[in-house]
């Protein structure tokens, strides 16, 4: 019974993913949320169940020639080294801790995002017609 | 990236990448997040490549940190058989809903879920 749940939380997180949506960011809360599931194991889970997709996202974008293959090594050049460091810095803090930080972050992010949408909406209506309305969120 | 210099492009661009690379690592994911205003916002970047591009970047960084979780012990194989089936099988759902229905209202409700799910986490520890 618990695996139908681990793969019906698997689907949502890839629709969103799907949609570039950053699904990771709802993997992890509702595998720790609803499942129980220590808070590493579902970062670690998150990170490799979005490999195969992100591979085969990739294959279609370059395709369609939508990839911008010069800002990727620069910002890759110091991501590599941080990404590591990161994954071991979180492996040894503890659970609690982690929860409080990873909760903080998406408040913050979510609300980010949310005024951002929020003042994009309101510029649109003060200025209808020159908006772009097929502009994609994530 | 027209308007800015190329130093100051390229000190952008390892700021951010530092920024991305360390969130995508410590939280096993969100790196997207942080990448996306990054190419919009600061380096001017169209929004679709921008999703686009932000995907090849993740990719790498998922890849080091996603190893660091598995031989460290902390990814339980199990439930990533499952999840990640449903990851899969969502992602193409994903990928044809995408071009069906407006996703500026998903993405609000999104945020929203984002924000209770963190208020969840920090009141419930």
């Amino acid at each position: 019974m618990k695996v139908f749940w681990y793969i019906l939380i698997g689907l949502c997180g890839g629709v969103l993913g799907g949609m570039g949506m950053g699904g990771g960011t709802l993997l992890i809360p509702m595998l720790t949320l609803f499942m129980k599931v220590g808070q590493h194991a579902a970062q670690g889970i998150n990170l490799i169940a979005f490999i195969p997709m992100s591979v085969a996202a990739i294959v279609i974008h370059t395709r369609n020639k939508l990839i911008e293959k010069k800002i990727i090594l620069p910002i890759l050049a110091s991501a590599v080294l941080t990404s590591a460091a990161g994954a071991f810095l979180s492996l040894k803090t503890g659970v609690g801790e982690l929860r409080l930080y990873f909760g903080i972050f998406l408040i913050a992010v979510g609300g980010a995002y949310l005024t951002a949408a929020i003042v994009k909406k309101v510029k649109s209506k003060k200025q209808k017609g020159t908006a772009t309305p097929d502009e994609r969120h994530i | 990236m027209a308007e800015i210099s190329k130093k100051k492009a390229l000190l952008i661009m390892l700021a951010g990448g530092a920024v991305a690379g360390f969130v995508n690592g410590f939280f096993g994911g969100g790196g997207g997040m942080i990448v996306i205003p990054l190419l919009t916002a600061l380096l001017k970047t169209e929004k679709k490549k921008a999703h686009a591009t932000t995907i090849a970047i993740i990719l790498p960084l998922s890849l080091i940190s996603g190893a660091v979780y598995l031989f460290k012990g902390a990814a339980k194989l199990d439930i990533l058989a499952a999840a990640g089936g449903g990851v899969i099988a969502g992602g193409i759902i994903g990928a044809i809903l995408l071009n069906k229905i407006s996703n500026e209202k998903i993405a609000v409700i999104f945020y929203i879920v984002m924000i209770v799910s963190g208020i969840s986490l920090v009141l419930f520890r």
